[in-house]
């Protein structure tokens, strides 16, 4: 029987450590919806979404009440929008057009986020693909809560560095658009080396075309509950550190798993995966770095961090993996820099830059996250960044990301407000010195000879 | 079986088990467990209850019982047990 204990322990994690589950997202495929007719498809979205997710917020609530456990949002993927428009999208503007409907069956289901205004374009651009990239921009500017996605290379693949080039000018594009409010735009949109199929968390979640019709997935996250077990073992050896991350680890994902369940036997929707994830938040005690710091590091970004990194991400794995019955998604350690209060702090006592970030990225569980750069930053050099982001994730087979944000107007040291989960942050100093030539090329790099397997 | 926890959490004074039980009582909602300590002055009580024979749902035994609480000045909760389960038993 439940003793006591049991149960504060559970509602302190809860109340006073910012124990949740992040986020219910149900992934909806819309391969079902094409037609070569544009009017005939955005209807068909919009009735696929409405009556497949019609239901997801109230049961989400529910469930939070029942448990006493907050789920903070309810979000929708979809199947990759490149593919879905193919046959009825003629211009960058056909493409656009769907971009509205999401956001428009998004607001009506009252779901906070829907990604997969996506492409994959790992080896090759279709037309297509092409046509969906040029038009984030202003898909991302005229709308408020469609994210955007495009997966650039993979281990198996190698980069598309015609891409990668597109995509500079498509992040500076998209700061431009939506200058009157801090580049906010490029906050929804991801640039990914294998992307996973099955990634509940924004901006680069989208409905894998590997999956089922409808898919419900779930993300957990509890950096203040793993900082809080850690503030207990202050001053042991690595061994016990370890024990305590997997033992937290464990706890936290088993709600997960629980709310995972419910879900999917009250929507009737099968249960996909949980993310076992530290994704922080803005609040107070709910911080990566924090935890960082409580492994004994003056400040993210200090000499150690990596190697703290690596345990702290290893160990989430390690004490999840045996909590839920389907693992997936981008689990481990998020370390984005303007959601996260202990990030924020390290940036402006110099303490992290963005070439640490990029070397912390090789053992965190995604990559560069919620950066804000000069809005003066050539589109070449973006491009040379997510190149170099999207190289570690090729070469060491796991999944990596790039979200920067050209900040129009500010400068380093500036800082910038994005308002709510997405917080604020210094605007970070980009070296200078020039990659014009490199990401100019043109083409793509090969996949690494460890990619030969079969 | 349908179990339920509640816990009850605020400053301690006269008459709060027996304001709950009535409530409890009164929905036909049997209790299995109760522990209950008072730390430095603030009362901490948890209760396992049953609530298959109830004719009452879980969101409205919920909402009146925080109200319950808000007039004698403690926090209620209730939470299904399926939550501390699954994180403390493996």
């Amino acid at each position: 029987m439940i003793n006591i204990n049991e149960v504060s322990e559970t509602n302190e994690m809860i109340e006073k450590e910012n124990l949740d589950v992040r986020t219910i997202t149900m992934g909806i495929s819309l391969f079902d919806c094409i037609s070569s007719d544009l009017d005939t498809l955005n209807k068909n979205i919009y009735e696929k979404i409405y009556n497949s997710a019609k239901n997801l917020v109230q049961t989400g609530e529910d469930i939070a009440k029942e448990f006493g456990i907050p789920i903070v949002n309810k979000r929708i993927s979809v199947t990759p929008i490149a593919l879905i428009g193919a046959s009825a999208c003629k211009s960058s503007d056909d493409y656009v057009t769907i971009a509205k409907t999401l956001d428009k069956v998004a607001k009506e289901v009252g779901i906070n986020f829907l990604g997969g205004y996506s492409a994959l374009v790992s080896k090759g651009m279709t037309e297509s693909d092409r046509l969906l990239i040029e038009s984030i921009p202003k898909a991302l500017a005229e709308t408020d809560v469609v994210c955007s996605s495009v997966n650039v290379g993979s281990t198996k693949t190698g980069i598309n560095m015609d891409a990668v080039r597109l995509l500079g000018d498509v992040i500076v594009k998209t700061a431009e658009k939506t200058k009157d409010n801090d580049s906010a735009g490029c906050t929804k949109l991801v640039v990914f080396c294998n992307a996973p199929d099955d990634n509940p968390f924004m901006a680069g979640a989208f409905h894998g075309v590997t999956e089922a019709d409808r898919i419900i997935n779930v993300g957990v996250s509890g950096p203040g509950v793993v900082k809080t077990a850690l503030e207990k073992v202050r001053g042991e050896n690595f061994e016990i550190l370890c024990e305590t991350i997997k033992k937290t680890a464990f706890k936290v994902t088993r709600v997960g798993q629980l709310v995972a369940k419910e879900a999917s036997a009250r929507l009737g929707v099968p249960f996909g995966i949980v993310d076992l994830s530290l994704a922080p938040t803005p609040a107070i005690g709910d911080s990566v770095a924090d935890i960082l710091h409580e492994i004994g590091v003056e400040h993210a970004g200090a000499p150690g961090t990596t190697a703290a990194l690596a345990l702290l991400n290893d160990q989430v794995k390690k004490g999840g993996a045996m909590a839920s019955s389907y693992v997936g998604g981008l689990s481990g350690a998020f370390i984005p820099v303007s959601e996260d209060q202990g990030m924020i702090n390290a940036v402006n006592a110099g303490a992290l830059t963005l070439e640490k970030l990029e070397a912390m990225t090789c053992v965190c569980s995604v990559g560069l996250d919620m950066i804000a750069i000069p809005g003066d930053t050539k589109s070449t050099t973006i491009a040379g960044i997510i190149a170099d982001e999207m190289a570690i994730g090729m070469i060491n087979q796991k999944t990596t990301a790039v979200r920067l944000i050209p900040v129009i107007g500010k400068k380093a040291g500036d800082t910038v407000d994005f308002g709510g989960l997405l917080g604020f942050g210094p605007i970070m100093n980009v070296n200078r010195f020039s990659c014009d030539e490199f990401v100019n090329r043109g083409g793509r790099i090969p996949a690494p000879i460890h990619s030969f397997k079969n | 079986m349908n179990k339920i926890i509640i816990t009850v959490v605020g400053k301690d004074t006269v008459g709060i088990i027996a304001k709950v039980c009535t409530y409890l009582a009164e929905n036909s909602i049997n209790i299995l467990d109760i522990s209950q300590t008072i730390v430095s002055g603030y009362f901490n009580m948890m209760m396992i209850v049953d609530m298959s024979k109830s004719s009452a749902d879980f969101m409205n035994v919920s909402d009146s019982l925080e109200k319950l609480g808000e007039g004698i000045g403690v926090v209620i909760k209730c939470q299904r047990e399926e939550i501390f389960d699954s994180m403390h038993r493996i």
